[in-house]
């Protein structure tokens, strides 16, 4: 007990005082060696432990653990579990099954993006919800006339993912059973040490690669367990950093990078709609009802105003923040904008995520399609430009064989 | 083997004075239109019912004093009215009692009464200003729509024609409150008590709240002038039924709507408690917006940012009514005997209905409310036995969710409560009281399925009213899923009886089918 009043109230009212530290700090603490972090929802999550790259290359040559316990976890349940979620999300709910988990991009009624994230089936009418961002408001009145339960479990489940090609074996070689069957966005349960584990194929690298869900007293076995059984084979702790790395490589999209929740934005124009991101495939019109549906439908009528694009850019210079043209010279119009941009390693290629008009897609920005990036850089305090070419592509920068093998192969 | 749905052009949902104009409406222009009234007579809270042996009363509103001229021209609608014109008597203690009615004011001070014609006059001109924005469905904001923009560039213009001087006094006014507004103009406490509580009658808000100075101006947007209608309140409905009747209009009453059935995302028509079901494209739910969204039509069917909005609307009520059977009339010092005809009000002075506001915010009932009485079997001998009387009050201001529970301890209490307040002006009243009826918020609830039991269908404030009632989005009667439409009070203008709101939705859903 102390005497100061304001610590005292906070003791009364249990109010966190300062960042959060998530279940598995107390490891990732004792791994870090450079001291960089940040705040993720409230927790202390690293930028990286010791080196980006380093971090980055046990994605794709080895296994990287990434702690996202701080993801929003959101726990619905009840009879109308089924039909509150096919309302939230634009895509058709009823093709999760039980076991099966699915990307989906939730939007409000003008059809403008709140974020993205997945959505677990994890038993009959019970689901959990995971996004980058927090939603427990929307989520709360999207249940209003829904028999459902809403629960923010963001504390109560402790997450780890565990991503690169020997992810498998050394999961196997955890204990784990049936790993070899499960599929890309299934998830099973099973028993680790007497807890329940659940183990999904899911992850943000685009690689090979599951994450692990389990209560968090149990977090700090999980793993030393985890390390321990992957000591031979390259298991390495990572950062956001590389994480950020690698899923601009499997062409994912980030809140707050390539798309802003559009709950958080003030200035109309600056929200964007699942068809502007690239995520067409996911709105399915054939629902009688869902979030945005009403407005989305009037975007396909009338046509979008921004469209989300790859580009494979010319150069090695990382084309941060830069602006996307039709054409260099004189005669040159700006048609967007560049959101995510990366020199990929594993693809020896410039690449970046990128918006533009719409419009211009339609006249210049298709698949194959040539546009040009102007690209700032400094070399001793002097600014240098560059009108680099980039090439519109369709697949993502990276999409090996192994992400989809079922069973994947040992390592 | 099931029977085939009966077809309508348009089902109106519940028989209330607005769902019967818009119905009627509908019907003079050809549509076959069905309305399903859940009660066993038409009209929801504009009906007459008995309530104790032989004495009958309006059993919501008792007062006519909105009804549009707009709607009364479009029916050939001529109410009759037992008493018209009605003089406001602010009652006093001593008996020396303040009356008005229009512009003229007698009782108080010279320099009140010259004040008030000035005060009436400019108030009545800008309530003008709103009687033109309330017979109109409001225009959309920021949209590219031709009409959109005439119609805000009507209301602007309407605004500018007042001249700037009083352009301004209006933009002013109306955010503001109606207690400083009495303190600058008048001496007379009555007269202040008695202006304070006709703009906040039956809402919740406090003479010192903001914009009580708007819901005084939407009071005086129909006229102003005050009426009892023959035959109670009852009456105008089996009229405007009546005139529905004639443009081939099918009523049904005890027919409660269960469910607004959707089929593939959009409206097919209506199942009723009974189990029947009646096809239509065309919805148009009196009902509240609440009910209608959450209740008839379920918030699965529409969008989440909507049915937020639709679940944070402001709608407890704060007014009871008080009905009791008298032997006779009790003896009211000072009154001469026409008085006994006008309305009567007890707010002796501006604080006393700040006062009074003040415990319903802590789900309690004031100590000394605001009341409203009239006599209606004084001119409408078909309301109570021969020499026997009627009396009807809106006694305010009274929760709709009480600390504790509306137990019958607490319900005697109110009445008792009533009962004292009255007292000092009518000494004799609670000998002569035969049989008693209350209902409070929660009964006019559970009686006329209005949720919260706010005969607005929603508190009238800026915050809920032109461009967002009932909501942002949805403010030109047509809900977000085809085929739906509110016309209650619920939606623009609002509430009292005036049929603006069932005829600004007809004339939506006619102008949707000439294109």
């Amino acid at each position: 007990m102390t005497d100061n009043v304001i610590d005292r109230a906070f003791e009364a009212f249990e109010v966190p005082q300062g960042r959060l530290k998530t279940p598995f700090h107390a490891r990732l603490a004792a791994l870090d060696t450079i001291n960089a972090w940040h705040t993720w929802n409230g927790y202390t999550v690293p930028d990286a432990l010791y080196c980006a790259e380093i971090e980055y290359f046990a994605i794709r040559n080895a296994c990287a653990v990434f702690d996202l316990s701080p993801m929003s976890k959101y726990r619905v349940s009840g009879p109308d579990a089924l039909p509150y979620i096919d309302r939230l999300v634009t895509r058709d709910m009823r093709k999760i099954p039980v076991g099966r988990v699915g990307y989906a991009v939730w939007c409000d009624d003008r059809g403008q993006v709140i974020d993205d994230g997945t959505v677990f089936h994890l038993r009959d009418g019970e689901y959990r919800l995971c996004s980058q961002e927090r939603h427990l408001a929307w989520l709360l009145a999207a249940a209003v006339g829904f028999d459902v339960t809403v629960v923010d479990e963001t504390a109560e489940v402790a997450a780890l993912a565990v991503q690169g090609p020997s992810s498998f074996s050394i999961l196997e070689r955890l204990g784990i059973q049936g790993l070899a069957t499960l599929k890309p966005f299934c998830l099973t349960h099973c028993n680790f040490r007497g807890t329940e584990l659940m183990v999904s194929r899911t992850g943000f690298t685009g690689d090979l690669g599951y994450e692990l869900w389990v209560e968090p007293s149990r977090a700090l076995d999980l793993w030393d367990a985890l390390f321990e059984a992957g000591a031979l084979t390259g298991i390495r702790p990572i950062g956001t950093d590389a994480l950020n790395l690698a899923r601009i490589e499997a062409g994912f999209l980030q809140a707050r990078a390539d798309f802003l929740p559009s709950e958080s934005v003030l200035r109309t124009g600056r929200t964007r709609s699942p068809l502007e991101l690239g995520l067409g495939w996911l709105v399915d019109f054939k629902k009688p009802n869902f979030n945005g549906r009403r407005a989305l439908a009037e975007e396909l009528r009338n046509g979008s105003t921004w469209q989300l694009v790859k580009l494979d850019i010319d150069g090695n210079k990382p084309a941060k923040d830069a602006y996307v043209y039709d054409r260099p010279g004189r005669r040159r119009r700006e048609i967007g904008f560049v959101t995510s941009a990366v020199w990929s390693p594993v693809c020896k290629k410039n690449i970046a995520l990128a918006t533009v008009r719409a419009t211009a897609r339609a006249a210049h920005a298709q698949p194959g399609d040539k546009l040009w990036v102007e690209i700032y850089y400094q070399r001793e305090m002097h600014w240098r430009r560059v009108m680099a070419g980039a090439e519109v592509v369709d697949k993502p920068f990276w999409f090996p064989a192994r992400r989809a093998a079922t069973p994947p192969a040992p390592y | 083997m099931t029977e085939r749905p009966e077809r309508f052009d348009a089902i109106v949902i519940g028989a209330g004075h607005n769902g019967l104009v818009c119905a009627a409406l509908l019907g003079k222009a050809g549509k076959r239109v069905l309305v399903l009234e859940a009660g066993s007579q038409v009209g929801g809270a504009t009906v007459t019912r008995e309530f104790a042996d032989g004495f009958a009363v309006s059993a919501c509103a008792h007062l006519v004093y909105q009804l549009q001229p707009a709607v009364t021209r479009a029916l050939d609608f001529k109410p009759k009215y037992a008493v018209e014109g009605l003089d406001t008597v602010a009652l006093d203690r001593t008996g020396a009692h303040v009356r008005y009615a229009g512009g003229e004011l007698r009782g108080a001070g010279a320099g009140d009464t010259e004040r008030y014609r000035d005060f009436h006059r400019r108030m009545t001109r800008y309530a003008g200003v709103l009687e033109h924005w309330l017979n109109r469905p409001p225009p959309r904001l920021a949209t590219r729509d031709l009409d959109d923009r005439l119609g805000l560039l009507g209301m602007g213009l309407r605004l500018r024609r007042l001249g700037k001087r009083d352009m301004r006094e209006f933009l002013r006014l109306i955010t503001s409150n109606m207690h400083d507004e009495l303190d600058e103009h008048f001496a007379s406490p009555l007269l202040k008590g008695a202006l304070a509580f006709d703009a906040v009658l039956g809402t919740g808000l406090g003479p010192r709240s903001p914009n009580s100075i708007m819901t005084y101006l939407y009071r005086l947007a129909g006229g102003g002038e005050l009426a009892v209608p023959a035959g109670g309140m009852g009456l105008v409905a089996a009229d405007l039924a009546g005139i529905a009747n004639n443009a081939g209009v099918d009523i049904r009453t005890d027919s409660a709507v269960a469910r607004i059935v959707v089929e593939t995302g959009r409206v097919a028509g209506v199942e009723t408690v009974a189990g029947r079901r009646f096809d239509s494209r065309t919805v148009i739910s009196n009902a509240d917006p609440k009910r209608t969204i959450l209740e008839l039509l379920g918030a699965r069917h529409v969008e989440t940012g909507f049915t937020r909005r639709i679940h944070h609307i402001r709608m407890q009520g704060t007014a009871a009514k008080l009905h009791l059977a008298l032997d006779g009339l009790p003896e009211m010092p000072g009154l001469e005997p026409r008085d006994y005809a006008q309305r009567l009000v007890i707010a002796p002075d501006a604080h006393y209905v700040e006062r009074a506001f003040n415990p319903v915010k802590y789900a309690e009932f004031s100590p000394r409310p605001v009341i409203e009485m009239i006599f209606p079997s004084l001119r409408d001998t078909s309301l109570a036995p021969d020499g026997k009387h009627v009396m009807s009050a809106i006694v305010q201001y009274v929760p709709y969710v009480l600390a504790g529970g509306w137990r019958e301890t607490a319900r005697q209490a109110l009445i008792d409560t009533v009962l004292q307040t009255i007292q000092p002006y009518a000494p004799d009243l609670e000998s002569r009281i035969v049989a008693s009826e209350l209902m409070t918020p929660a009964d006019i609830e559970r009686e006329f399925m209005i949720t919260g039991g706010h005969w607005h269908h929603g508190e009238l404030s800026l915050a809920q009213c032109l461009f967002v009632r009932p909501v942002a989005g949805a403010a030109q009667y047509r809900m977000p899923i085809d085929g739906l439409y509110l016309c209650g009070a619920g939606t623009h203008p609002g509430g009292g009886v005036s049929g603006a709101a069932g005829r600004n939705a007809a004339n939506v859903i006619l102008e949707r089918d000439k294109t």
